[in-house]
């Protein structure tokens, strides 16, 4: 589903890679932890993937495609087969819980219809239900991360990227969130999640890749999250 | 393709940045109409001089008895005015020559000056030169041949050829014309900057948006066309304002001088639907290019 071939890349202006010579497979259905320290490159591995980034070096394939050769106008169309969850939620603070979800859809053309009856359902997939006409400032961290777990997987992706999604919530509270996740891996979405937070990853017993300096220094199924932290 | 979507959307752009939009409106307005206005000037001096050299004749004043002019000394004799009259003749560029005696120039004098009775009341047929009227075949390029072959002949007071006089004329109209044109381009600089900073302003205003559906996999058509339409639109705006003022300059300026005229040289309806259209290609070409030139460097995939 993705896979790096000796992939480097390097930011302008900048001495060290933020990755270097990466070269791993995803495979399908898989759910893999991504740790490490601030800075070890997990980040760019995920803008990588959604090709906000191009490496330097290195070929990367996602979903069938390969990135080097896809062309600006078929972007939207790789990133509509990846939803993606951030530590900041990233959602409209001037629409609905169902508008936000809905506006996903809208902005690829899809029909009301289709959008009416296939929001709800998502929504309440995530555990928002009675929820729906809130505003996002009317809700708790947990709550708007799902509401964004909800936008990301509403257009069923066969990626969820997540970058440190429980990294503004409290531990109790990221356990309903890592469910959620688990919930959408068990539909066959393939799901890879960078994060900081050991106990999650402890609990997990997932696939961990772990980075440091740009390099992969550890690929561990069923891992923990490390020693050394 | 959800049409309520985008046009939603260009809504909340619009009013988002509404100061800007109405400062955009307005500067496209008066960069248009002015633009049209030196379109229409264009279109009179045109008329008007198509007119006028089709019409533009030689007029050689003779000398008669009394003349004051020291080329004179008295009046023409009978075989003066018949050799002038046999050179114009032979001459290849002059249609006719008629001769206009002291009483049918005071005739033409009375009926010019019908309104100022006092002056007409002051003057008799024997001050007014008798005159040879040329016709020319091709005035616009004969008549300084024809002009220079007759000046200076014993019996000629003077020789008035109507171009130098329209030059002048056209002269005053092509200074307006061009000073409204160059005022008219410096406003579109500014239009153009306008649009180019509300789009920014718009673009910037919603990244929360436009950052979304990047990440949801948007079409780039998708993201910009709310953008590009809210700057069209706004360009269409300014040009229905625009041809508002260019009615306005037609009926009010352009009839206005038309009195002055005895003929008629005024521009039809036609002529003004013409510069109100092109005005509003300007516009929308205008403000469409400058908004997607923008967007291209602001909203990158």
């Amino acid at each position: 589903m993705i896979e790096f071939q000796n992939v480097t890349k390097v930011y302008p202006n900048q001495n060290r890679a933020a990755l270097e010579n990466v070269d791993l497979t995803v495979n399908k259905g898989e759910f893999v932890f991504l740790v490490g320290p601030s800075g070890s490159g997990k980040s760019s591995f995920l803008r990588l993937i959604l090709r906000e980034e191009r490496p330097n070096e290195g070929r990367i394939l996602v979903a069938g495609n390969d990135l080097a050769r896809l062309t600006n106008w078929k972007v939207p169309a790789l990133r509509r087969k990846i939803g993606c969850v951030f530590q900041d939620f990233r959602l409209l603070p001037s629409k609905t819980v169902e508008q936000n979800v809905g506006f996903a859809l809208e902005v690829i053309g899809k029909p009301r219809r289709f959008i009416k009856r296939v929001v709800p359902e998502v929504l309440d997939l995530v555990g928002l239900e009675g929820k729906h006409d809130r505003m996002p400032d009317q809700l708790s961290g947990g709550e708007q991360q799902r509401v964004a777990m909800a936008r990301a997987f509403v257009n069923r992706p066969m990626i969820l990227l997540a970058d440190e999604p429980t990294g503004n919530i409290d531990p109790a509270t990221s356990i309903g969130i890592m469910k959620v996740l688990d919930r959408i891996n068990r539909t066959g979405t393939t799901v890879v999640m960078a994060t900081h937070d050991a106990a999650i990853v402890d609990s997990m017993r997932k696939r961990v890749i772990e980075l440091e300096y740009g390099k992969v220094v550890r690929d561990q199924n069923r891992g923990i999250y490390g020693q050394a932290y | 393709m959800r049409s309520n979507f985008v046009f939603q959307e260009i809504w909340v752009g619009l009013r988002r940045n509404l100061t800007m939009t109405m400062a955009l409106i307005v500067v496209v307005a008066i960069s248009l109409s002015l633009l049209g206005t030196g379109l229409l000037f264009v279109k009179q001096v045109d008329r008007t001089r198509t007119y006028w050299q089709s019409q533009v004749e030689i007029s050689v004043y003779l000398c008669y008895k009394g003349d004051i002019n020291p080329n004179c000394h008295g009046a023409i004799t009978p075989q003066q005015q018949q050799q002038l009259v046999t050179t114009l003749t032979s001459m290849s560029q002059v249609e006719n020559v008629t001769y206009v005696s002291q009483a049918e120039a005071y005739t033409l004098f009375k009926s010019a000056m019908s309104n100022e009775q006092s002056l007409v009341s002051t003057v008799t047929a024997s001050e007014l030169p008798p005159s040879l009227e040329i016709k020319l075949r091709n005035p616009s390029a004969d008549y300084q041949i024809v002009s220079s072959a007759v000046q200076g002949r014993a019996g000629i007071d003077s020789v008035i050829d109507e171009m130098t006089i329209l030059q002048k004329f056209y002269n005053l109209l092509n200074g307006l014309r061009n000073a409204v044109i160059v005022v008219a381009l410096i406003l579109v600089v500014a239009a153009v900057l306008l649009v180019a900073n509300t789009i920014r302003l718009s673009a910037f205003n919603r990244r929360r948006e436009t950052g979304i559906m990047r990440l949801v996999g948007a079409s780039n058509f998708y993201i910009q066309l709310p953008f590009l339409l809210e700057g069209v639109i706004a360009g269409l705006f300014g040009w229905v304002i625009a041809a508002a003022l260019l009615i306005g300059v037609k009926s009010l300026l352009l009839n206005n001088l038309q009195q002055y005229f005895s003929y008629n040289v005024g521009l039809s309806a036609g002529d003004l639907i013409e510069v109100i259209v092109l005005a509003m290609v300007i516009g929308v070409a205008l403000c469409g290019v400058t908004a997607f030139v923008t967007l291209r460097r602001y909203l990158r995939v």
